[in-house]
This record gives C-alpha cells, sequence and structure tokens, in this order.
C-alpha cells in the first residue's frame, strides 16, 4: 500500500457518439492525494468521463494528464488505473480470493509478492474469512469491499469510482462512504468518484465537478458550491431541500439594491437557502409574502412549503417555534448576506451592490 | 355457477393428454422392453419369451459393433465441432462488424431447412465430378472424391452435414448467453490487463458453461436420434461405413422386420443415452454452479 497517488488534469475533454455530443470541452484537475467528484444528474456524462479516463473508451478530442503525461491514446491496461464499478462487477465464477488476486495473476506477479499483496487487503479490507467463497455468498457490503480490495491489491495511484454506493442501503452507505474516504487519506491514493447524490458529494470531496447535459457547470470545493453556486443549476441541484430561486417580481428588495453590470431588477432571479429564511418578521432586509402549502416535519426542523402570489414555489427550513397553519399568509424574510442574485437570461450568478 | 370443477370433469380432462402420452410414449416403451425378452413371432410360431437370449446375439453381432463404433465416432466428431463452430459464429455475430444482420440470418438458415432437404442440397455438393466439393478440389488441381461412395469418407462426409445443420441453431443459445454477460466484468479484466483472448477464457467461457452444458446434451442426443440425412443419402452404406445405431434399428426393424430384436437395439441406445447424458450432467454441473 506504498502508492502515492499521481496528478489528474482532463483538458478539453470531448466525447461524440456519432453525431451525438455527449460531452464538451471538459476541464477539471486534481493534485496528487486528492479526492475529486463528477457529480450531475444521471444523463450528465460523469461516467462517460471516468470511462474515457480509464481507457475504456476512447476520447474523440482534448487531452488526459495523469502524472504530467498525456494518457488520451494509451491503451486501458496500461494506464496503472484502478476502477471500481456500479454493480461491482465481481467474477461470479472465482474465489473472493481468485477476484482479488486476479490482476496480478494476468500481470505474472511473482508467487510470494502476490501472497503478500493480498494477506495485506485481506487486513485492510477486513475479508480474512470470505476468500474462499463466491461473490454470490457475500452480501453487498461485502461485495463493495471485495471490488475495493481488488482496486487496491495492485497499488494503483488513481482509482475511478462509479456510483460504487448506489446499490447499498442508507446505513451501509454512510458507513462505506467514510471508509472509501479514509483509505484516500490513509494509502495517499487519487480518487475519482462519479455520484449522482449531492450530499454524497460534498461529504467526501477535496474537490467536486459539477456537470450538466454534457458540460462542467462548476468546479470547486463542497463549501464554494454551496455558499457560492455559479449559476441556477447549481444552486437548484446542491442542498437538500436545494437553494429557492425566486421571481423579482414577487421580492420586496431594499431600494439600494444594484445588480451588476447595470442589469434591471426585474432582469434577475433571487436565491436563497431555506435555512436562511426566517417566517418571524424580523429586520432582515428582503421579504416575500405567501401562502401556506403544505408543512412537512423532518425532525431538527419544519420544512414550510410556501407559494408566492405568481405561482413559484419555494421552502423554509423552519426551526422556531410556531409553526403556521396550512393555508394561512406569511411573509418569508432573509438577511442580505444570504441572497444570491442570477441572470435571468443565461442562470449565471450576479454580483450586486446594496 | 359452481366455479369449482367437479372430479368428474377433472378426470376427463386429464384423461385426454394422459391417454395420448400413455399411447403413444409410455406403453410403447414398456413394449419394447418386454418385446426384448421374447423371440420374434410369426403366424404360425407364435412368440415366446426368450429371456436374455436376444441379448446375448448383440454381443456376437459384427454389425453392430461397426455401427456403434461409427456412432461414438460421429458422436465425438459432430459434437465438440458443433459447440465450436457455433461459440466461433456466435462471437462473430455479436461483435461490432458491419452485417451482423446478414451473417446471423445465414448461420440460423440451415436450422430452418428440414434435415431432408438439407440432404438433398448435399447430395448435391458431395456430387463426384459436378459437386460444389470436386469442383474446388479441382480447382486446386486435386482429384475429385466420391465422398459419399467410400468407406473412408462416407462417415465423415455425414458429420460434416450434420454440423452444418445443427450449429446454427447451438449459435443462438450462445449469442443470448454472450448478451447476458454484463460488460462490466470484461471492463474490469481489461483493466487489469487481460488482453481479449485471456478475457475470452478467463471470463468469457466459464459464464457460457451453463450454456455449453445444455447445448452439448442437445447436440449428443441429436447425434443418435438425427439419421435422416443417412436414409436420405447413403442408407448406411457403403458396406455399412456410414451406418448409425438409429439407422440400424430401423433397418432390422422395419427392413427385415425383426421386432424382438429391434426392440432389443432400442433399450440398447436408451441405456447409452442415459449413461452418457448422466456422466454429462455430473462432469460439467461440478464447476458450473454460481449466480
Amino acid at each position: 500500500m506504498s502508492a502515492a497517488g499521481v496528478s489528474l488534469e482532463v483538458a478539453s475533454l470531448a466525447k461524440s457518439w456519432g453525431a451525438v455530443e455527449v460531452l464538451r470541452d471538459v476541464n477539471f484537475s486534481i493534485e496528487p492525494g486528492g479526492f475529486l467528484t463528477l457529480l450531475g444528474p444521471s444523463g450528465c456524462g460523469k461516467s462517460t468521463i471516468l470511462r474515457l479516463v480509464s481507457g475504456l473508451d476512447e476520447v474523440s478530442g482534448g487531452q488526459i494528464l495523469i502524472g504530467g503525461k498525456d494518457v488520451a491514446r494509451t491503451p486501458a491496461a496500461e494506464r496503472n488505473i484502478g476502477m471500481v464499478f456500479q454493480n461491482y462487477a465481481l467474477f461470479p465464477h472465482m474465489t473472493i480470493a481468485e477476484n482479488i488476486s486476479y490482476g496480478l495473476k494476468v500481470r505474472k506477479v511473482p508467487k510470494a509478492e502476490k501472497e503478500k499483496a493480498m494477506a495485506r487487503v485481506a487486513e485492510l479490507m477486513a475479508l480474512g474469512k470470505l476468500l474462499d467463497r463466491k461473490p454470490a455468498q457475500l452480501s453487498g457490503g461485502q461485495q463493495q469491499r471485495v471490488a475495493l480490495a481488488r482496486v487496491l491489491v495492485s497499488d494503483r495511484p488513481l482509482v475511478l469510482m462509479d456510483e460504487p454506493l448506489s446499490n447499498l442501503d442508507a446505513k451501509l452507505r454512510v458507513e462505506i462512504r467514510s471508509e472509501i474516504r479514509s483509505l484516500n487519506k490513509k494509502l495517499g491514493i487519487t480518487v475519482v468518484y462519479v455520484t449522482h447524490d449531492q450530499s454524497e458529494a460534498l461529504s467526501m470531496s477535496d474537490k467536486v465537478v459539477l456537470m450538466n447535459a454534457g458540460e462542467v457547470s462548476q468546479v470547486g470545493t463542497p463549501k464554494e458550491l454551496y455558499d457560492r453556486p455559479a449559476n441556477t443549476f447549481a444552486a437548484g441541484f446542491i442542498g437538500t431541500p436545494p437553494m429557492n430561486l425566486l421571481q423579482a417580481q414577487d421580492v420586496q428588495a431594499p431600494a439600494t439594491l444594484a445588480p451588476a453590470n447595470g442589469a434591471g431588477k426585474s432582469d434577475v432571479l433571487f436565491g436563497v437557502r431555506p435555512e436562511s429564511l426566517g417566517l418571524d418578521a424580523g429586520d432582515a432586509g428582503f421579504s416575500v409574502n405567501a401562502r401556506v402549502e403544505s408543512l412537512e416535519y423532518e425532525g431538527k426542523v419544519f420544512l414550510v412549503h410556501l407559494i408566492t402570489p405568481s405561482g413559484t414555489r419555494f421552502v423554509v427550513a423552519h426551526s422556531g417555534d410556531g409553526v403556521p397553519e396550512e393555508g394561512s399568509e406569511v411573509t418569508a424574510n432573509w438577511p442580505d448576506a444570504a441572497t444570491h442574485l442570477f441572470d435571468k437570461s443565461d442562470g449565471a450568478s450576479m454580483d450586486f451592490a446594496l | 355457477m359452481n366455479m369449482r370443477l367437479s372430479y368428474g370433469m377433472g378426470f376427463i380432462l386429464l384423461f385426454v393428454p394422459c391417454s395420448l402420452l400413455v399411447a403413444f410414449t409410455h406403453y410403447p416403451a414398456f413394449k419394447a422392453l418386454l418385446n426384448s425378452f421374447w423371440n420374434n413371432g410369426s403366424s404360425i410360431r407364435p412368440s415366446r419369451f426368450v429371456g436374455a437370449r436376444n441379448y446375448e446375439a448383440l454381443l456376437e453381432d459384427d454389425k453392430l459393433m461397426q455401427v456403434l463404433s461409427n456412432s461414438f465416432i460421429y458422436a465425438i466428431g459432430t459434437v465438440p465441432l458443433a459447440i465450436a463452430l457455433a461459440i466461433g459464429m456466435a462471437l462473430l455475430v455479436n461483435s461490432r462488424l458491419p452485417a451482423t444482420g446478414l451473417m446471423r440470418l445465414s448461420f440460423f438458415l440451415p436450422t430452418m431447412l428440414p434435415m431432408v432437404a438439407v440432404a438433398n442440397i448435399w447430395l448435391f455438393f458431395y456430387a463426384p465430378g459436378i459437386g460444389l466439393a470436386s469442383q474446388i478440389l479441382n480447382a486446386f488441381g486435386l482429384p475429385s472424391i466420391n465422398f459419399l461412395g467410400s468407406t473412408d469418407t462416407s462417415l465423415v462426409s455425414m458429420m460434416v452435414v450434420a454440423v452444418w445443420k445443427e450449429a446454427g441453431l447451438f449459435m443462438i443459445f450462445y449469442l443470448a448467453a454472450l448478451q447476458s454477460i454484463p460488460t462490466n466484468l470484461k471492463d474490469a479484466a481489461r483493466l487489469e490487463g487481460a488482453g481479449s483472448v485471456r478475457i475470452f477464457f478467463d471470463v468469457v467461457m466459464p459464464l457460457l458453461r451453463p450454456t455449453t452444458i445444455f447445448v452439448a446434451v442437445n447436440a449428443l442426443i441429436n447425434a443418435f436420434r438425427l439419421v435422416d440425412h443417412i436414409v436420405v443419402m447413403t442408407r448406411g452404406g457403403p458396406n455399412n461405413s456410414s451406418s448409425l445405431l438409429l439407422y440400424y434399428i430401423y433397418e432390422v426393424t422395419f427392413g427385415f422386420r425383426d421386432f424382438a430384436y429391434g426392440a432389443t437395439l432400442t433399450v440398447l441406445m436408451v441405456v447409452i443415452l442415459g449413461f452418457m447424458a448422466a456422466i454429462q450432467f455430473w462432469v460439467l454441473n461440478r464447476k458450473a454452479h454460481y449466480q
């Protein structure tokens, strides 16, 4: 397990299937030992990026630099990359031990070395008792650990993971999530992780690449994505529930509000997170009048679903006492600092002065 | 109306299919077993119980020995060849090559033809001097061969016909099996550094094993069951060189009208087939348990 990670840089990557363009001008990079997550809804091209980086599919354009060397045209087997697949891809006819050591066998690693590596991973992933079983005799969580072990046994500096937790139940998912994160830190391997679950992305990653319809929507740390969404797509994808987007005509804003670039106040969308909104008409600078549609009890907070006179729905995470009744008219407000502005025409984030 | 059928009605509904099964399968099988212990009767001398005498005759029947050895050569030759060819064709039509649809059709076409039609087509192929096979030999400057008329080539010629007809059907089974293998298993092997040949033997072939069991059993049964082409093409000749067990049974029973000996031969064939199927399942099943 001495594999130190390598850096990965993807530059103007493109992929088309025939006339269908599935990826356009994708750029991102991650330093050695980093944890990068490709996040996005299904069909956004995140798994395609993984297959291109691994070499399972051929790029249509652009560069893939691993440790500074362009491998975009190098065969998959020579890229020294490990990959964990969504449904584990364990060979059903081989025992766990055979599954883990398959790569070593193919590459004709000497027996003594092979056994040493096997013993190390078996201990690391706590698989000792399972080595003689077949994959079908293992639970989903155990199969996932075998898939991880198979990648770790070869000391790959770069490991790709394609939605590895999506087949597990919620509790196991949280467990293995932290296990993957600690392996990444302990072994220093670089990890590129694909998921559609934004909470998974926020909790695990050093860096998140948010994808939308074949293009990169925003690249940044989880905190940057949460605090400063670059566009309405990022605003609407990150957070549970995500950021509310309100029409200008519904919002009572301070008269001094001045969007950048001289845009008019009606050309913008207001963004505000549910947890920044209050219902107790304090001294906050922005407010919206709305009717309570429904209430959702979440334990720590009440999610109050509201609808504005113009028909825009939004959510307030209400933690105070005194829950409003369904059907009642309320005023929701929020402080200046929690305000985000987006260009109504292209959805891009805008600066503003107050 | 009472929704439950009465016992009487149930009995009538079961009686029709059961009586067909009994009349055409169970009774004849039982009767054959019985007949094999009696000798052949005539209008003057009714048949009588002869114990194992018919079975003793089996051991002294030189023609039977020849036919049995033909049958085993035929089975050992056609079964693996048809399987290998079927896998090859399935891999070909499952690939990303152009015109795989046309390939599928042409590989499957021989299977759709009745064996008698296949035999007639191959009669033309094998025709000495003017047939396709002879013309190909001539084109390479080789003398033409009388494929069906020589004791050296008649059995092999029959085997070629059988493989040609059978492989297309088996290809369909292998094609279905190939398409059910998850792609990410092959991807995983590829990332570990395995080449296509390695992936085929390490990943694809083991996952095709249940299909191979099924196809091998069927191919073996067909090797003993399908003799239409022999009836059409050689009638077991020349000098019994292309006669198979089932054709011999047909000859003895309906040609020589020796029903007792025919029944004995039939029992022998059932025993051989059951024995081989048991071995096959035992050998192949030991390593086929997963999923």
